[in-house]
């Protein structure tokens, strides 16, 4: 009897089931590129004529519906309009993915931070294109250092190197319009090749779990995108003119874009940054001009189900090095560090000399994608990089400051298919391999011995990435990646340096020729080299969510790691690499806590990182030359850890008062030797009250505070050395990090329509307002000389 | 339209045979860089003023900056009271035939100079004897009054942009091409 009833109860229930009309369906209407939310989408089901349009944060939702299959059209402004099919059988969620483009045009900016779109379990922090813009006369590496936990490594105040929760150089991987920049960014004065002009918004992945672009960034990973183009009859223009009075010079910018309801485009840019020597509030830092020209054009046609483009850019950066660093040997150094004023202040020019750097990158690359029904979309690339890296010493001969001391020549070609699928049955796989050949030439005719030698590289990489959603609110993402590094350098070693280093009995093969006070070499070094992701993203509730990652990253060294071979001069020391060297291998795990809300948000991001064979480079004794005393840094392998945290939050004070906060901690320590690490970024803190109002021109004042501290965990690389002229052995204090410091910044802006379609955008900026005395820890050239004084800024963009 | 795209992808296609024949290189091996910015040898003749045997004091660091620290020799005593005749001579040897610096030194004599450091008590006393286009010191030459018996160092320093004239190492600036001590001892 129990059974007919529980069967007839069953049998109702189906029954009453078949007849239910009361189910839903709702989700999240996206944009297909980067999973950014699509308000104001239009959604109607065919046949019923139901209709329901996306909020503001792409949700929609249909009620009453009966089981059935239907057909959805979703429309929205900037996005070809498309049809879905859609089964219903109980409540069900459904997310449309639309091929969106960005209204280019007084760009709209996406208030509600998006879902990560380079991976999906690791917390992103991006820089819109509004905020570059305030940036148009800084370098690249200033604007990344806006960010919390970006710091960055200078050398002087032009070459700026962003540094990722406390790594930089080769541990920071730059994709530049989809292609990983190859610019010799090795080198610790090496400044990524980039102009913030040409670029439209910026990613910042901290860790290696971008797998898709490298395995290697045990730092991090930068990711420069250009700017959308909308699908339509159109054209469109900007120009940005910036004119500063430190450093008395300016840079004006401008762009022009074509496109075409047909999908086709084109667009072109260029820019002009000429500076003169800047100015510390008591002196003029002299020989610190700028001279920065750069062009880049793409043309391409982008359509739904396929795509080609093909983009060249050009940079070319000279950049003067303060003159006062040029220094002889280590006596030279303590009286520059002594003196605390430096050696060489000369009036204001806008003369470049020696020594100074002349950098020149090429970058070409062709992309085609084709989009597939049901399973996803390949991307073909090829692309061509050329770096031109010249640097020029103060000379013993002043005819000679017009021949570079250095002249290297690294041209790189790589070919990548990707596939990224968009059908959940195949968990969002994204998968993909790289080839590329990567050749160093030195220029013999500088007469001074390569810095790096003349090499050829092979890369081949596949990886693949896949994610799936547990429930809703829970997804996890699981990555691997494998690449294959191979190495064949010629390189020139002193034999007096191949014997002691024992060299000659370890690698007696590697010698192709003795030519007596040098033996020519052919080292040929290979890496088989594994990365890995782990991570889940956990949604509590429509504000909150956690992020949380491992991933495991692993790096070959870089040719100055394995090939370094003697006198730095910029540094002033001896350096030496090791050909022993293995790849370094970092596991890194982060979580965030990140909070949205109109009124307060945050995102708080501690993490730790494991470094096994860390390669630094630290001091190990001295060497006597003819020149006097030269320290001598050698490279090490080690263990390191880093711990740390980055905190963000901002609070909506009332219509027209906003208050930011950051906060960035990082600590490295050396794990056998257990010291600190060195050139690690101090604590810092950035503070900012905004006072915004939309209706009287978009004013907008920002006042910024920028805190500081000391760097009380460092290691004691103090050297002795022998000072004739006060006939005594005198300490060379190198290792002590200079005094907290504190900025206080203005920036105000408005803007002025000038007709229908062009916009005048006026900014006024004060740095330093207090025209403070500091020097930064992080600045490779805070002992001869202080940071920058004031500054006035005007800016002014049109868009037309 | 159609022969906008015809032509892009024709100057795709040609970009993309440029850069294919650009890697196809020839592999001969690098030519080596003897370094010219080094002085390898440093060689410090005095002559006693009324004859006698010359005093010759010489560094030689053929690795520059390679891990061999100089050779340093002193061919003997300098006698009390006695007057020397100075002369340097700096070159490089990595090159060959080794290159006379010292010419280079004296051609930008307003850019160079040299000083003589006396440490340790020694009683020498030393004069300028040439001099650049304005009458400052140059110090190729130079003169050396050896007073009392005794041990002590001489320091030879060569300031590349030297703040001219000046008083000394102490205010002199620029920036260090040669700084060798030599143990000299008077008797």
């Amino acid at each position: 009897m129990r059974t007919y009833l529980f069967m007839l109860m069953l049998f109702s229930a189906m029954v009453m089931q078949s007849q239910n009309c009361n189910y839903t369906l709702s989700g999240k209407v996206i944009d297909l590129h980067d999973d950014s939310v699509l308000p104001g989408a239009t959604l109607i089901i065919a046949g019923l004529e139901k209709i329901s349009q996306s909020d503001i944060n792409g949700n929609y939702t249909f009620s009453n519906l009966c089981e059935g299959n239907y057909t959805i059209q979703v429309s929205h402004p900037n996005c070809a309009t498309q049809a879905f099919k859609v089964k219903v059988k109980g409540n069900i969620q459904k997310t449309f993915r639309l091929e969106h483009h960005l209204e280019e045009l007084n760009a709209i900016t996406l208030n509600a931070s998006v879902y990560g779109s380079k991976t999906k379990t690791n917390f992103e922090q991006k820089i819109t294109e509004q905020q570059l813009d305030r940036y148009s006369s800084a370098s690249f590496g200033d604007v990344l250092n806006t960010l919390s936990g970006v710091s960055s490594l200078n050398t002087g105040n032009a070459v700026v190197k962003p540094i990722i929760n406390g790594l930089h150089s080769s541990r920071v991987v730059v994709m530049n319009n989809g292609v990983r920049m190859e610019d010799q960014e090795w080198g610790a004065e090496h400044a990524p090749s980039i102009d913030v002009n040409a670029i439209g918004n910026i990613t910042l992945i901290k860790g290696a779990g971008a797998l898709k672009y490298s395995g290697d960034a045990i730092g991090g990973i930068i990711v420069t995108e250009a700017s959308k183009i909308p699908v339509k009859d159109t054209i469109y223009g900007k120009t940005h003119v910036t004119a500063a009075t430190n450093g008395r010079g300016g840079n004006i910018t401008s762009s022009l874009t074509k496109s075409y309801v047909n999908g086709w485009y084109g667009s072109i840019q260029g820019n002009l940054k000429r500076f003169g020597d800047y100015e510390a509030p008591d002196y003029v830092l002299s020989n610190t001009g700028v001279f920065e020209r750069s062009i880049s054009a793409r043309i391409g046609i982008n359509r739904f189900d396929y795509g080609l483009e093909a983009y060249y850019s050009f940079f070319k950066n000279e950049i003067g090095i303060l003159r006062a660093s040029h220094v002889g040997n280590a006596g030279d150094l303590v009286r520059a560090i002594n003196s605390g004023f430096p050696i060489v202040v000369r009036d204001f020019t806008y003369d470049i000399n020696a020594p100074k750097q002349d950098v020149t990158h090429h970058l070409f690359k062709v992309r085609a994608f084709k989009n597939f029904k049901n399973f996803g979309k390949i991307t073909l690339q090829y692309d061509f990089q050329q770096n031109e890296r010249l640097e020029f010493d103060v000379r013993r001969n002043s005819e000679d400051d017009d021949r570079a001391a250095v002249d290297l020549a690294l041209s790189s070609q790589t070919i990548r298919l990707d596939l990224e699928t968009d059908n959940t049955k195949l968990y969002n796989l994204k998968t993909g391999i790289m080839a590329q050949y990567q050749k160093n030439v030195a220029d013999p005719s500088t007469g001074v011995r390569r810095l790096i030698p003349d090499y050829e590289r092979y890369n081949f990489g596949i990886y693949g990435i896949a994610d799936f959603s547990i429930t809703d609110n829970f997804l996890v993402e699981v990555g691997g990646r494998f690449d294959y590094f191979n190495i064949d350098a010629q390189k020139f070693y002193r034999s007096s340096f191949w014997q002691n280093r024992n060299y000659d009995i370890l690698f007696p093969e590697l010698v192709v020729e003795d030519l007596g006070t040098q033996v020519l070499t052919n080292p040929k070094l290979d890496y088989s080299n594994v990365s890995a992701t782990l991570g889940a993203r956990y949604t509590l509730n429509e504000n909150y969510k956690i992020f949380a990652n491992y991933s495991m990253a692993s790096r070959a060294p870089n040719p100055s790691e394995l090939f370094s071979e003697g006198l730095h001069h910029s540094a002033s020391r001896i350096e030496l690499g090791d050909l022993r060297f293995d790849s370094e291998i970092a596991h890194k795990m982060s979580i965030t806590l990140q909070k949205q809300g109109s009124i307060f948000g945050f995102s708080v991001n501690p993490y730790i990182n494991f470094i096994n064979d860390f390669i630094l480079i630290e001091p190990t004794g001295d060497n006597q030359t003819n020149r006097g005393i030269f320290p001598v840094w050698e490279y090490r392998q080690t263990d390191a850890t880093l711990v740390g945290v980055d905190i963000d939050a901002s609070v909506t004070l009332n219509e027209y008062f906003n208050f930011y906060h950051q906060f960035s901690l990082v600590k490295g320590y050396d794990e056998k030797l257990d010291i600190p690490l060195i050139n690690m970024p101090p604590v810092n803190t950035m503070n900012g009250l905004v006072y915004q109002n939309k209706k009287l021109k978009n004013l907008r004042i920002e006042l910024q505070s920028e805190y500081t501290f000391a760097q009380n965990e460092y290691p004691d690389n103090d050297f002795q050395s022998f000072i004739p002229e006060l006939d005594s052995e005198e300490t060379v204090r190198i290792s002590e990090p200079p005094s907290a410091y504190h900025l206080l910044h203005l920036h105000t802006n408005v803007d002025f329509s000038l007709s229908k379609k062009s916009t005048l955008h006026l900014g006024l900026s004060m740095t330093n307002i207090f025209d403070t005395n500091y020097r930064n820890y992080l600045n490779r050239l805070r002992y001869y000389a202080d940071d920058l004084g004031r500054n006035f800024l005007l800016n002014l963009k049109f868009t037309y | 339209m159609r022969k906008f795209k015809i032509s892009i992808l024709t100057a795709i296609a040609i970009t993309g045979t440029l850069f294919t024949s650009c890697s196809n290189d020839d592999d001969a091996a690098p030519v080596p860089v003897n370094e010219e910015e080094v002085i390898t040898t440093i060689t410090v003749t005095l002559t006693p003023n009324g004859g006698g045997t010359a005093v010759t004091l010489q560094s030689r660091d053929l690795d520059g900056d390679g891990p061999n620290a100089p050779v340093v020799t002193v061919s003997g005593n300098l006698v009390a009271n006695t007057t020397y005749n100075g002369a340097i001579v700096l070159l490089n040897e990595t090159e060959d035939p080794a290159e006379n610096v010292t010419e280079e030194v004296e051609e930008e004599d307003d850019e160079h100079q040299f000083f003589y450091t006396i440490g340790g008590g020694l009683d020498l006393t030393t004069t300028y004897t040439n001099f650049d286009g304005n009458n400052n010191p140059l110090g190729t030459t130079f003169d050396a009054a050896a007073g009392a018996a005794g041990t002590g160092t001489i320091t030879f320093t060569l300031r590349h942009e030297p703040t001219k004239p000046n008083t000394g190492l102490a205010n002199a600036g620029g920036s260090t091409d040669i700084e060798v001590t030599f143990d000299v001892t008077i008797q």
